[in-house]
């Protein structure tokens, strides 16, 4: 859903396409075999031709191709059969060679498109121009001298996914719902592993603003936005900046813009006419990529399923809604997790537990799925225990906290507190003749047309049977009785 | 001078195998030559311990029965390649004093094959150039002197001028070369020795430092053809290090020289018929084609029509990729480093220092090609044209086997001249610019002299992957030719 935004001059539409740069899932790097692990000591992961010395060659790693296609197999786009590798002239410290080995006029992965989903509960369509392979740079570091800048060449060489999208999306929510769907689909995939504070994750949003129906505006491209909310509040601070100068008679300068999520602003980091010229051309070191025949559909054929043909089959297969079903799908675990629960239960009731009992304790608790206590199997018996009419509802809710604490399953808990749920009728009835011998004057109340005390007679029984009776038999059998 | 150092290495493995001396003795002799031939300026490291070390270690093996190919042969290493704990300068400044901590693929199978490293030899800087007069390390001295009386002195050619002196000075058996556009064939002739481009992607260019990645190829050269195949056995073959190597067998070179070249084709391309080519050339040419049609061969003329785009053509992708390929001399990470007051200066001063003149303006005309607004005006269509006279080769090939040029439009000149215009010194590379352009293979074997008592050198270019016809044709001229004259300066020594 569009957000329009009211100005002076009438109502601006925001146009954002993004560039997500996702570091590739690989034991080495795009053309080197030095390990890639996150948050080793500065410079051990670093081979020759890392660090660019005369005469090293780059030599493709395969495993990186591979994931390359098939994270264009999940953002359902083009993979093609030949590409080829440029290199990206520039100087800067962090960077060995002096360029950076990238893919330019012909990509390994072309055009595409992906669903996000959006708050209001719907859906839009947004597309993929293109997925390229390319290296990262080393990391350069500032703060260790008071005047010299140390340089880490552990990152540099890693392989990087670039994935650009079309001008579709408008506003920040989008921009939001779009991250997260590259993200969670990178993360099926587990082609990336999309955590943005490691910097596994980067995304480069360029914005601009016009009004509905005019030609797109002259964009600016925001840079250092680490996380989603990050991003959120730059697009919203550069949209305002945008608007104010075009409605007070200036023009949006081409050009790129830093966050700084200190002062909450973009400033500008460089103008069009400062821009590199990066001098892409073939890199000859490399051969032209060509895919063998068949790899492909092999590829395809190993992909898993994906976010949304997951939450489609969730809604038509277990009856969900959209919102249960892209909250349950939004990682790949807790889907594996739900079904599991699902599984010869209830699907809605198993929706239900997962949702508001499960995630939301792990959300108190700061807890991830991987961490929960209460295994799928164990939730699935707890289940089946209310499903059964063993327990109800309610005494569910007690057996889950003791299982959230303890680690047993339900049948053991229930078993051990004596939480049984009584469905014996000449059980129910013996209380139900206290509960009446107790209580004369509300009977004789009840019985002139008070109809509300029954609630109050329910909730006597209930906990004189100390909430173990059957909800229903209590009703059914209070009725008759009074 | 003593026969030591002037056998072929054949004769020399030979004399080994016989016990008539070791490659110690035969090491230490280069070594001693070397001492008095310095004014040539053909090394610019020298590694007698290296060499020795080696040569012993050369003799113990051979002593158990384990002989390499090279086994016990001193040679010369051109200093673009990586050599493990020896200095590697690529001739230039900026790399003064850089030892790798790796061996390039090409020495590393040369010294697994038993060969013994002399020293680095002289280049041109980065291999840019075609008189060896742009290394940081001095220019080279030809051995071979003009019989006029001048005593000028002459330029070796280039750029592994250090690997053609040494050679035909008798102070290697045999050196490693380079060629992009002719550095192992024009250096050859001007030297009055052969040398061997194989095709590109036959030997890897790991560990070489890079000028043209697309037109660099690791070369030999020797005394004489036989030496030449044998060299180039040892240093070609696969190298999953390298993207561009061939993933092919490496045929046996040498037992490849056994068979003759009756019925080979020979085509001789109408466009190396350039203007303004001396007599002497067009002679030395002319003779090499009846010394052919004398053996059995046949003569076929044919045309490569777009031989006059190939110089402006290989002036664009060269400069090209050297300008990236020498972006990471920047002083950061190791080599020279000038230190300014901010980044951009300390740039701007280390390769400004670091580089000589050439290199420079190689990586401005480089810069200029690859530009946004002039990528498609230059480099887009050098690559087409590329492509152009690589078909033309093609197209030859459908009528003969091999083509037979001459290697250069002159004799070596002497220091100094042709340094005033950098096109005429470009124009050096003229006929073997093309053949670098489309990958092919290519030889040069001394052929003759012209009327100053220079060598001049005949080229033979052949099919991709089959330098073993190449060198066939080669070995026939060499017969035909009995070239036996010899530098100066040896004749000097040995008088």
């Amino acid at each position: 859903m569009a957000q329009l935004i009211k100005g002076k001059t009438g109502d601006w539409e925001i146009v954002i396409g993004m560039e997500i740069h996702a570091q590739v899932i690989a034991k080495s790097k795009l053309f080197s075999g030095s390990a890639t692990a996150f948050g080793a000591e500065q410079n051990t992961q670093v081979s020759m031709v890392d660090a660019a010395m005369p005469g090293m060659l780059p030599v493709l790693n395969k495993h990186c191709v591979e994931q390359a296609i098939k994270t264009g197999l999940g953002l359902n786009a083009v993979i093609n059969e030949t590409s080829i590798f440029a290199r990206k002239n520039y100087f800067y410290p962090d960077l060995p060679q002096g360029y950076q080995i990238s893919q330019f006029e012909d990509p390994i992965v072309g055009l595409g498109k992906i669903e996000i989903d959006l708050p209001d509960g719907t859906v839009k369509e947004i597309g993929i121009t293109r997925l390229h392979l390319e290296q990262d740079a080393g990391k350069s570091v500032h703060d260790q001298h008071p005047t010299k800048s140390y340089v880490d060449l552990n990152r540099s060489g890693c392989a990087l996914m670039e994935i650009v999208s079309e001008p579709d999306i408008r506003g920040p929510e989008e921009a939001a719902a779009y991250i997260n769907k590259i993200r969670m689909i990178l993360r099926y995939l587990e082609t990336c592993n999309g955590n943005m504070d490691e910097g596994s994750m980067r995304a480069d949003v360029n914005v601009s603003v016009r009004h509905p129906g005019d030609e797109l505006g002259t964009r600016a491209e925001i840079k250092n936005v680490n996380s989603v909310k990050a991003m959120q509040q730059a697009i919203d601070f550069e949209v305002a900046r945008q608007i104010e100068i075009i409605e007070s008679g200036g023009s949006v300068v081409q050009e790129t813009r830093l966050w700084d999520p200190v002062k909450m602003e973009t400033r500008s980091m460089r103008s069009k006419e400062e821009a590199h010229d990066y001098r892409y051309f073939p890199d000859p070191d490399l051969l032209p990529l060509t895919l063998e025949e068949g790899l492909i559909e092999r590829l395809r054929a190993e992909l898993p399923e994906l976010p949304d043909q997951k939450k489609h089959r969730f809604m038509s297969e277990y009856g969900l809604s959209l919102y249960d079903s892209t909250i349950l799908i939004a990682e790949r675990s807790r889907a594996e997790y739900y079904e599991t629960v699902a599984n010869d239960n209830d699907a809605k009731l198993a929706a239900n537990w997962v949702i508001n009992e499960l995630l939301g304790a792990l959300n108190k608790d700061e807890k991830k799925l991987e961490d929960s206590p209460i295994s799928a199997a164990q939730l699935g018996g707890l289940i089946a225990l209310i499903t059964d009419n063993t327990i109800s509802g309610k005494i569910a809710k007690d057996v889950f906290a003791e299982m959230y604490t303890s680690g047993k399953s339900a049948d053991v808990i229930v078993e051990e507190k004596g939480l049984k749920q009584v469905t014996d009728t000449g059980a129910i009835e013996a209380i139900i003749d206290q509960v009446i011998a107790d209580n004369p004057d509300n009977v004789t109340a009840y019985r002139s047309g008070k109809d509300k005390l029954f609630g109050f007679f329910v909730g006597q029984v209930m906990k004189l049977s100390e909430g173990k009776a059957n909800p229903a038999m209590v009703n059914d059998l209070l009725k008759k009785k009074l | 001078m003593t026969n030591l150092t002037n056998m072929t290495m054949v004769e020399a493995l030979k004399g080994l195998e016989n016990k008539d001396f070791t490659s110690v003795e035969i090491t230490q002799a280069h070594i001693d030559a070397m001492q008095s031939a310095r004014h040539l300026n053909a090394y610019i490291t020298e590694t007698p311990e290296i060499a020795l070390k080696q040569a012993a270690a050369s003799d113990a093996k051979r002593a158990k029965g384990d002989v390499g190919l090279l086994e016990g042969i001193p040679v010369a290493i051109k200093d673009l390649f990586c050599t493990k704990g020896v200095q590697t300068t690529a001739g230039s400044h900026i790399l003064e004093g850089f030892t790798p901590h790796y061996e390039s693929s090409v020495t590393t199978n040369m010294f697994a094959d038993g060969a013994v490293m002399l020293g680095k030899v002289n280049l041109d800087e980065f291999a840019m150039g075609s008189a060896n007069t742009t290394s940081y390390y001095g220019n080279v001295i030809n051995p071979w002197k003009r019989n006029n009386g001048d005593d000028a002195d002459l330029a070796p050619g280039g750029s592994s001028g250090g690997s053609a002196a040494a050679v035909s000075a008798r102070i290697a058996m045999a050196a490693t070369g380079t060629d992009t556009g002719g550095s192992i064939r024009q250096p050859a002739a001007f030297c009055g020795i052969t040398g061997i481009k194989p095709t590109y992607g036959r030997c890897s260019r790991w560990g070489i430092v890079a000028f043209s990645s697309s037109l660099d190829q690791a070369g030999a050269f020797a005394r004489n053809v036989e030496d030449s195949a044998l060299l180039l056995q040892s240093m070609a073959g696969f190298d999953p290090k390298d993207s561009t190597s061939a993933d092919l067998p490496v045929p046996d070179f040498v037992a490849g020289l056994k068979g003759d070249i009756k019925g080979l084709k020979i085509g001789i391309p109408k466009e190396y018929r350039v203007d303004g080519m001396p007599k002497e050339i067009e002679d030395i040419w002319q003779k090499g084609i009846d010394w052919l049609k004398d053996a059995g061969a046949e003569i076929v003329d044919v045309s490569l029509p777009h031989t006059k785009y190939a110089l402006p053509t290989y002036y664009i992708i060269a400069p090209a990729e050297c300008s990236s390929n020498l972006a990471r001399y920047d002083g950061v990470k190791f080599g020279l480093r000038v230190e300014g007051k901010d980044l951009t200066e300390s740039y701007e001063l280390t390769r400004a220092s670091g580089f000589g003149d050439e290199v420079k303006r190689r990586i401005m005309i480089g810069t200029y090609a690859l530009s946004s607004g002039y990528y498609d005006a230059y480099y887009i269509k050098a690559q087409k044209v590329r492509r152009l006279i690589s078909n033309d080769f093609m197209e030859a090939y459908k009528k003969c086997d091999v083509l037979l040029t001459p290697t250069a439009p002159s004799a070596a000149f002497a220091l100094g001249e042709n340094e005033d215009d950098p096109i005429k010194m470009y124009l050096n590379d003229v006929f073997t610019v093309p053949a670098s352009l489309a990958g092919l293979p290519g030889m040069s074997v001394p052929a003759g002299v012209d009327s100053l008592g220079l060598p001049l050198g005949l080229q033979i270019i052949g099919r991709p992957w089959d330098e073993e016809n190449v060198l066939r044709v080669g070995h026939a001229i060499e017969k035909s030719a009995n070239f036996k004259q010899m530098p100066q300066f040896i004749e000097k020594i040995a008088a």
